[in-house]
């Protein structure tokens, strides 16, 4: 039961080849069982699963269907899930049970979604490895010596080892589409303001967004048609209906214009990627594409500006763990300074330190023009290359990592290695424009992902892209040995 | 030396909307802690503040108020802090995109004459909440009621020269907030603050002396004590060879001093940055134009009206207009009676002691506009003197009567008019003091003035007041010289 899609889960429910307890039975067992090897979990909500099932059972016998209705999946640990440890992969959150639900959370419980834990994910989504979690690192699936990518590695990790069939996960600068290209699986950040905000705990607030990570396209467009829309309670989520997903999946490519930007395939692609790359190329040229090579040559200044602005908002939005009302609390705080320094001291790991003093300082006065608002200029720029590029092209294509999954603790002395893995995919974050990620081979045994960028609210157009690429390949369907 | 003081103010007017600027909480003062507090004013991660409209409309609406140039665009900032009764550690307010740009008001002096005071800005902005520091053996508490409530700072140019041009500012700004229905303006609850940017400098020196700040003056009373203590510190510490340095300093209300809270290199970075969370506000021409047509009659429109249509002073037009409560009063009287100048009378002196008397807001009065128009309709008609009609006021006020007219039938105080029982009643006065009439006939003319008053007063004391005193000056008259 454990290698189905959610596609096939919804098929099985509605043909009662099992019910939606039994599948979430068979999942719970199966965490119990393989999860100690991955870490993917920080915590199993296996009661109220198990009664979400029963509920999703009893909405389909009187009369109810949809495809996520019994499905089960899981939640990256910053959405807010009622009376559950929402922990963002920090101490500083210890004990904290969210006081209501995130609308991501809302909407999916509303589909008939069961959820069945919150998945780890590098401390506030800080990270491409999932190793700065207080929960420990998250380990790849595919080589359990590997990092799994981050920051949304617990989600990644779970449904590449087929203990869910799908996750959400959020992607401030590619922590939905890195994971899923360094484990094998597909996956989406939508464009910024498509998926609401609210109860989802913020990295950086114009970079964020959720998404899903699931093992297909056709998945994907089933987890986004439920999570996006628009929502009152964040002021920056987009008023625009939804587009229907499911049914553009099964568009022709014929006609359909790619884009290869030149500056994706220069010096730091691991060449073996870059092969696999020009294959996907090829076998769509095969359906009908036309590919013409273009340029976007402001994304060299992506990473510095990113390293600014994603830092500057980080700086402010995690004030609020001060210890004063939820969360962790020093031990005997002799006055206020006292009990904010050490709380926060304590309850942050080093690379959330390291953000928060990055951004500190970028907006420091005498320092803010220089940092924050060159930052800011660049950022323009580069949506500026993008709105240029797609006058010509429908999809841009390129790799979504320069590299391969490396080995756990590789690269934790030199954070500027491990922010250079970002570089393909902040671009998309900075310019608020859609981003899949879907498999494209395997390079010694190590899965590679190949990255789709559209236009503003194409999600319909990727996910079409990704499901016809994958109607003529079977990358998608390898699973992880072992699992 | 001469010293010149120049002022600077930064009043925050909290805005009575429903709710709070960036979450549905309702913002009612006084009510039990963390009662009025939702997941968004308690800063609870992944919360997310959506923008109150009617916030931007009140904002709107003091712009055009004082001839200001809204912004077309305006933009969230935020204030990065650590202060536990500031939720999130950052303050969302405005900072270089203020809602409302350079304007003016025009402020009356005690002398009459007008000055026109600048004001730089006015931004909107969240309320922090409360630290309790009594009641907690050794902790404080944290009261979130009031974190969120919308602030509406208005910053003046250093345009004002003197603690009494300060206080005729802020009450020139509490009219106006109150006019425009959009602060309640109660100060004792902190509907409306101060604070104080003051410095001094040599007459006739252009620049600025070094200023001092001084927070949260919260009565128009202290404004003036505040500033006034604080020139004179200033002074003093000049004149003693000292230099005053840049500091926000407190106001003492019982020791009548100020000290100082924190220095220039103490304070915060408070590293200003767009608040991502929230989107631009588009301001559109066509909601101004809905708004600008809904405006009331301002304090200084009525002020002008009041010397052009019913011929008051500028002083009295300026008092009457000074609340929209007290000028719908004036106005309410004036329409019974048909006398401005006798209304305004009337409003300023009896009506306005009786309700400091009994520290009384004037919708609280005990003689309502009508009862005290008809009042006056009898002083015009004769039917009453103007020292009878305290009476009848007073009675008014006691609740003896619903009308001045039931006051007058049934404590039988209608003026006498009546000539010949006028007469009659002189006939006797001057019968029992035959002695001064003797006098009086004997005296010159300088004289005679003097003496005149006293059978007046006999006269009046023995028609209990109510014989027409035109008619018994007149009558009297005759009487001894005829």
């Amino acid at each position: 039961m454990h290698h189905m899609t959610l596609a096939e889960i919804a098929r099985g429910l509605a043909d009662k080849q099992f019910s939606a307890e039994e599948l979430t039975r068979s999942l719970l067992a199966r965490i119990q069982q393989l999860d100690p090897q991955l870490n993917s979990f920080i915590t199993v909500t296996a009661d109220q699963a198990m009664s979400q099932a029963k509920a999703a059972d009893a909405r389909r016998a009187s009369g109810e269907s949809g495809a996520l209705l019994g499905a089960p999946i899981g939640h990256k640990d910053l959405f807010c899930t009622q009376g559950v440890l929402t922990s963002c992969g920090s101490k500083i959150l210890t004990g904290f049970k969210a006081p209501y639900n995130a609308t991501v959370v809302e909407k999916l419980a509303a589909a008939g979604a069961v959820t069945l834990g919150k998945l780890n994910m590098d401390e506030f989504a800080m990270g491409s490895a999932n190793e700065s979690s207080h929960y420990g690192p998250v380990k790849n699936p595919w080589d359990l010596t590997r990092v799994p990518g981050g920051s949304s590695g617990g989600s990644a990790a779970a449904v590449a080892a087929r203990l869910l069939p799908a996750a959400t996960g959020t992607d401030t600068g590619g922590s939905i589409r890195q994971p899923a290209a360094l484990t094998n699986l597909t996956g989406i950040k939508p464009t910024y303001g498509r998926v609401s905000r609210w109860g989802m705990i913020a990295y950086a607030s114009s970079l964020d967004q959720g998404g899903p990570l699931a093992r297909t396209a056709e998945d994907c467009a089933l987890m986004l048609h439920a999570m996006a829309g628009f929502d009152a309670k964040d002021s920056t989520c987009v008023d625009q209906p939804v587009d229907d997903y499911l049914a553009a999946l099964s568009q022709p490519l014929a006609g359909l214009r790619i884009g290869l930007p030149k500056e994706y395939f220069g010096a730091g692609l691991d060449a073996r990627i870059g092969e696999k790359v020009m294959a996907v190329v090829e076998a769509l040229k095969k359906l009908g594409a036309s590919v013409k090579e273009i340029s976007l040559p402001n994304m060299q200044h992506a990473i510095p500006a990113y390293y600014v602005i994603a830092p500057a908002e980080a700086s402010s939005n995690l004030s609020r763990f001060d210890g004063v009302r939820f969360g962790y609390r020093c031990e005997n705080p002799v006055n206020l300074e006292d009990l904010y320094k050490r709380s926060r001291g304590e309850g942050f790991g080093a690379e959330v330190k390291r953000r928060i003093m990055v951004g500190t300082y970028a907006l420091s006065a005498g320092y803010y023009d220089a940092y924050y608002i060159k930052a800011q200029q660049i950022r323009r720029l580069i949506k500026n290359d993008f709105v240029a590029a797609f006058n010509d092209v429908d999809v841009i294509l390129g790799p979504t990592t320069p590299n391969l999954a490396w080995k756990l603790g590789e690269k934790n002395s030199d954070p500027v290695a491990a922010y250079l893995e970002d570089i393909y995919t902040i671009t998309a974050n900075l310019a608020g424009i859609p981003g899949l990620s879907m498999p494209a081979g395997f390079v010694d045994g190590l899965p590679v992902g190949v990255q789709l960028l559209g236009n503003y609210f194409q999600e319909g157009r990727l996910l079409n892209v990704a499901h016809q690429y994958q109607q003529v390949t079977d990358w998608h369907t390898h699973a992880p040995s072992g699992f | 030396m001469q010293w010149e003081t120049v002022i600077g103010l930064e009043i925050h007017a909290q805005l009575s909307t429903q709710s709070k600027i960036f979450s549905a909480s309702a913002i009612a003062f006084g009510a039990e802690p963390n009662t009025q507090a939702s997941l968004v004013d308690l800063g609870m991660p992944g919360t997310l503040p959506v923008l109150n409209a009617e916030a931007v409309r009140m904002a709107c609406k003091f712009g055009l108020a004082i001839d200001a140039e809204i912004a077309p665009q305006n933009i969230f900032a935020r204030k990065n802090y650590f202060y536990p009764d500031l939720p999130k550690g950052y303050q969302t307010s405005q900072m270089d995109h203020p809602i409302v740009g350079k304007g003016f008001l025009d402020i009356t002096l005690e002398d009459g004459t007008q000055k026109r005071i600048g004001i730089t800005r006015a931004h909107l902005e969240e309320d922090a909440g409360k630290s309790l520091h009594e009641d907690f053996q050794g902790m404080s508490g944290i009261d979130l009621n009031r974190a969120g409530t919308p602030l509406l700072e208005i910053v003046s140019e250093p345009d004002i020269r003197s603690a009494k041009e300060a206080v005729a500012y802020v009450k020139a700004i509490h009219a106006l907030v109150r006019y425009l229905g959009i602060c309640d303006g109660n100060m004792a609850e902190g509907s409306l603050r101060c604070d104080c940017n003051v410095s001094v400098r040599p007459k006739g020196q252009a620049e600025f002396g070094t200023r001092a700040e001084i927070k949260n003056v919260n009565s128009f009373r202290f404004i003036e004590k505040a500033i006034n203590h604080e020139v004179q510190r200033q002074i003093e510490l000049i004149e003693d060879g000292g230099k005053v340095v840049q500091e926000t300093r407190l106001y003492d209300p019982n020791k009548d001093q100020t000290r100082s809270m924190r220095s220039k290199e103490e304070a915060n970075d408070y590293r200003y940055f767009p608040c991502p969370d929230l989107l631009p506000v588009v301001i559109e021409q066509s909601f101004l134009d809905e708004i600008r047509a809904s405006l009331p009659e301002l304090p200084v429109q009525k002020r002008e009206r009041f010397q052009a249509e019913f011929g008051l002073s500028a002083y009295d037009a300026d008092v009457l207009a000074a609340s929209r409560e007290m000028a719908n009063y004036f106005e309410a009287v004036n329409a019974v009676c048909g006398d401005a100048k006798l209304a305004a009378n009337w409003v300023m002196g009896e009506l306005s002691s009786l309700l400091n008397k009994d520290n009384l807001d004037i919708e609280q009065s005990p003689v309502s506009a009508e009862q005290l128009g008809g009042m006056i309709l009898r002083i015009k008609d004769n039917t009453i003197s103007g020292k009878i009609a305290k009476m009848v006021f007073e009675a008014l006020a006691a609740g003896e009567g619903s009308t001045a007219d039931e006051v007058i039938e049934k404590k039988g105080l209608k003026q006498v008019t009546d000539s010949g029982a006028i007469e009659k009643m002189l006939d006797e006065v001057l019968a029992a003091n035959a002695e001064q009439v003797e006098q009086y006939r004997a005296a010159d003319e300088a004289k005679r003035g003097k003496m005149f008053g006293f059978f007046v007063g006999q006269a009046m004391k023995a028609s209990k007041g109510k014989a027409n005193p035109g008619q018994v000056n007149e009558l009297l008259k005759n009487k001894l010289e005829g």
